[in-house]
């Protein structure tokens, strides 16, 4: 047996030594001050053999390794209005990145936070690959340049107003803007921007306050962008104007992945009203109208040839049988003879990652030069693909990031922007192309099928081995990522370099936080035919959910409760103190009726840890419960969620965050997927995809951010999704009493009439007026 | 083509298309009022709610032939001047609650909230959470518990 009771990750972690930093004041006529991104600290990239490698070195750290060396710099700018703005080079979907860059400025600077303007910055090739949005790295990776960048900026802002003031720096307060003086005079910060400005590019030399002296980070705070998102002035890609950009969608195939070979209605859809151009793309029929009303018409009334899809004839269970044929064997390792062995086999269907805002993309392509706006979270790689495609340089791409309506993985990859460009090309005018929602599920991206088996030994109490083999359909990492291992694979840890993009992310996250003997975590992918992406969290909610129910099985044939038998296995401290947090707010072990059951699960990543406790109510009154037009089924009626994130820069946004992955978590257990038929899938709507709704939210939701002493904020983006998961599994499990093995659960019910393929978007209804409330 | 006119956040509009054209689509594409969002176009995910003379409807599920010169259409952008305000009490409400996460549900959600509770109103009772699960818009950043601790106190102060 592997010794692994110690707890290395947060030793290994940089500490209150390394606190000086050369950042820069650049020349110019205002004060402009810059760090490099390449700041962030590194953590420890020796992998001893004991530890699994995400706890000593995970995909954080390989995202924050990678971005080190490309040394650009980041820029905050002090007006003479006394306000403050960023461009951060990462995208805001929603997960309020913008807000938390916000408060560290205005920790730094002694900036009110409305006085802080963090906007997104548009591709930056130069900055390689430090520019994608994912793995929850974002905080991760600006925190320390962000800071150093805003001390500066207090410096020399310090610096003139000392001789402002005549007095002398140390003699001087900054206070929400203002500098005072010993003998009460003052200056204000937008009075010193053209002040305190250097004409030349200078190197400065910064000490960072400990985190001990915060007044901003770690308070809660609202969203800066809350009050243009309730007033509905928050502009996302196709609420923007420009000029000529009219509405444009694509008829797309009747098949995944099919494309279009001949229109055989042409001149009669063009003489539609509104209609003004139709041209075929690789991806289907691109029509431009006055309105997208009128597009959804015209999409309807094509008569389109079409070739065949990528995967015509298939369906989940052809699919499912791939799978199982390409499942690695599991390695017996050597137990004792009188070792039980228990396994188990699990499978999780396809899910689509679309958000509420569909796919859409605005693009103006010339013949020399191209602009494209998209919510885009690798926009360098879209500009790239942009360019190539079109036969342009790169450097005569430029690429808008635009605030997104969400992304979950989604907005990874430039399909729209990169559809919008072609089209544009194809019409020679500009085009605002958004998908019909019947595009989303049917051609989107999706999230892989797969199967995940594990095999356990134990012994006398013990848990001797724990071999798990996760076997997915592949995962598209082409969109950064993937570009990212490529040129660092000098910088992974010793053993990774021959893996390939998945199988590095694979072992790049996934850790089992159990002493459990000898545990192998494999990964194999297998048939490259589907759209897929990393959805939130990537593979783990399927593994942990597998593991975790496993976790439940062991603890029942080992005569133990399930919480008491974490709490004996689990290797950390954290871990341990997020469960028992759980355990005692959400009274683990309460009293339940028949039929509702209590499910705990624990999920460690991104340096993180979550613990989630649900209360779920599987009894036939609630499960056949009458909503208006809604499919019911079980109901999450509690959950509660304890985070270890590190330090936190805003609880009330890491709050916000845990909220969502509970709710993508009951989603994934219970409700949402995509049914493969005859080589497309079904689902064609929200009613036909279930997110979780109103009806299926829990009634109560409590999240607990646990204390913290690391003096680095950790990934939050996705971290609530994987332990809820599992917790609801689990408690499925128990209210039922049987464990269920494929997910989600209500897979096997279409409880919808599929919509046509051909129009392959629905008729939009009429008798709105009808159903006013 | 044709003529149709109708009040908009208070405002008389006229506008010219073709009598199908759904009414989201006049006020997102030609009257260029962009608070209701697209997220089906058949009226199942409610990021287009807006009202109708004071009540939830869903503009992309209506032609716009069927909307009269007496009709008041109020979109987000309305509704703060329906309680002649900066913001409406249910608006301060998701404030308050740091509701939003990527935004483009909100509209919509807020639009809703507040015909919900003056539903539950008419109907004898405040709201409850039985009328809070009929809620039909999706939120696919999933924030829903804030929306309902939303709801609950923004009726307070409608
Ligand atoms: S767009 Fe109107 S209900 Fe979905
Ligand atoms: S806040 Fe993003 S969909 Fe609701």
């Amino acid at each position: 047996m592997v010794e692994l009771g110690h707890e290395p990750a947060p030793a290994l972690r940089p500490t209150a030594s390394r606190r000086a930093f050369i950042g820069f004041i650049i020349g110019g006529a205002t004060l402009a001050v810059a760090a490099d991104l390449g700041l962030a600290e590194r953590a420890g990239a020796v992998v001893p053999s004991g530890p699994q490698i995400p706890e000593l070195y995970d995909l954080g750290d390989f995202q924050t390794d990678s971005a080190r060396p490309t040394a650009n710099l980041i820029k905050i700018v002090l007006h003479e209005d006394g306000t403050a703005s960023f461009d951060l080079p990462r995208m805001e979907v929603g997960q309020g990145i913008t807000t938390s860059s916000a408060m560290i400025i205005a920790e730094e600077l002694d900036l009110p936070l409305d006085k802080v303007h963090v906007g997104l910055a548009p591709a930056r090739p130069e900055l390689l690959f430090n520019q994608l949005t994912g793995g929850s790295n974002t905080t991760v990776s600006t925190y320390t340049p962000i800071r150093v960048a805003a001390a500066i900026a207090r410096k020399a802002l310090l610096d003139a107003a000392a001789i402002e003031l005549g007095s002398v720096v140390a003699l001087l307060k900054s206070k929400e803007g203002v500098i005072t003086a010993p003998s009460g005079k003052s200056v204000t910060y937008g009075q010193l921007a053209t002040k305190a400005a250097s004409p030349t590019t200078k190197a400065v030399r910064i000490k960072l306050g400990p985190p001990s002296k915060f007044s901003v980070i770690g308070t809660p705070r609202n969203r800066i962008d809350a009050r243009a998102a309730v007033t509905g002035t928050k502009t996302f890609a196709m609420d923007m104007q420009v000029p000529g950009a009219l509405p444009t969608m694509v008829c797309r195939p009747p098949s995944l992945n099919g494309s279009p070979v001949a229109i055989r209605n042409r001149t009669l859809v063009l003489a539609m009203p509104g209609v003004t151009d139709i041209v075929m793309v690789d991806t289907g029929v691109a029509v431009q109208a006055q309105t997208f009303g009128q597009c959804i018409d015209a999409v309807r009334m094509l008569d389109v040839q079409w070739k065949a899809g990528s995967v015509e004839g298939e369906s989940d269970a052809t699919i499912l049988a791939k799978l199982h044929k390409a499942e690695l064997p599991m390695i017996v390792p050597k137990v004792p003879r009188l070792a039980k062995q228990v396994d188990t086999s699990f499978t999780f269907m396809f899910r689509s990652s679309a958000a509420l805002e569909p796919n859409c993309a605005i693009a103006d392509v010339r013949s020399d030069h191209a602009t494209v706006w998209a919510g885009l979270k690798a926009p360098i790689v879209a500009q790239g693909m942009i360019a190539k495609a079109l036969g342009l340089p790169q450097s005569a791409v430029t690429v808008n990031v635009i605030t997104g309506g969400g992304s979950f993985g989604h907005k990874l990859f430039g399909d729209a922007a990169l559809e919008s460009a072609k089209i544009s090309r194809a019409m020679g005018k500009p085009v605002k192309l958004m998908w019909h929602r019947a595009d989303e599920p049917r051609q989107g991206r999706t999230h892989p099928m797969a199967t995940s088996r594990i095999r356990a030994t134990y012994l006398g109490g013990q848990v001797l081995s724990f071999e798990q083999r996760h076997t997915s359909i592949s995962t598209d990492f082409a969109h950064g990522l993937g570009e990212m291992i490529t040129h660092n694979i000098d910088k992974l840890p010793t053993g990774l370099g021959g893996l390939g993009f998945s199988e590095t992310i694979f072992t790049l996250t996934q850790e089992l936080p159990y002493n459990f003997g000898v545990v192998t975590q494999l990964l194999n992918e297998t048939d490259q035919r589907f759209n897929t992406g990393s959805m939130r969290q990537i593979y783990s909610p399927d593994v942990a959910c597998a593991n975790e129910l496993m976790i439940d099985h062991l603890a029942q044939l080992m005569g133990k409760d399930p919480v008491a038998f974490r709490l004996e296995f689990l290797k950390s401290s954290r871990a341990k103190a997020a469960l028992r947090k759980v355990a005692s707010v959400g009274q683990w072990g309460r009293k339940m009726p028949a039929g509702m059951a209590q499910g705990v699960a624990i999920h460690s990543e991104y340096k993180g840890v979550t613990a989630v406790l649900v209360e779920l109510d599987c009894r036939p009154a609630t499960v056949n419960r009458n909503i208006p037009n809604a499919v019911t089924g079980p109901r999450v009626t509690k959950a509660v969620i304890a985070v270890d994130a590190g330090l936190v820069i805003n609880p009330r946004g890491l709050e916000a965050q845990m909220m969502g992955g509970v709710s993508d978590g009951i989603a994934l257990a219970l409700t949402s997927s995509l049914h493969l038929e005859d080589g497309h899938f079904l689902e064609a709507s929200w009613d036909n995809y279930f997110y979780t709704r109103q009806w299926n939210a829990p009634l109560e939701f409590q999240c607990i951010v646990m204390p913290s002493d690391s003096e680095q904020p950790g990934g939050a983006g996705e971290a609530g999704v994987a332990a809820t998961v599992a917790a609801v599994a689990g408690a499925y499990g128990r209210a039922t009493g049987t464990m269920p093995t494929r997910f989600p659960i209500n897979h096997d019910t279409v409880s919808f009439t599929v919509k046509s393929f051909i129009p392959p978007v629905p008729e939009p209804p009429t008798d709105g007026l009808s159903q006013t409330y | 083509m044709s003529q149709h006119t109708f009040k908009v956040n208070g405002h008389p509009v006229t506008v010219d298309a073709e009598d199908e054209v759904r009414v989201l689509w006049v006020l997102r594409d030609i009257l260029g009022i962009t608070g209701p969002k697209y997220g089906c176009g058949i009226n199942v995910c409610k990021a287009c709610t807006s009202h109708i003379n004071g009540k939830a409807f869903n503009p992309c599920a209506v032609q716009v032939k069927d909307i009269a010169p007496t009709d008041e259409i109020t979109t987000i952008e309305g509704l703060a001047d329906t309680v002649g305000g900066d913001l409406h009490p249910m608006q301060q409400a998701w404030l308050d609650h740091d509701v939003a996460q990527c935004g483009y549900c909100q509209p919509g959600q807020i639009m809703a909230a507040v015909a919900k509770v003056k539903q539950a109103r008419k109907a004898g009772h405040e709201i409850t959470d039985a009328d809070l699960d009929e809620i039909r818009n999706i939120c696919r950043c999933g924030t829903y518990n804030r929306i309902r601790e939303a709801i609950k106190a923004g009726a307070a102060g409608m």
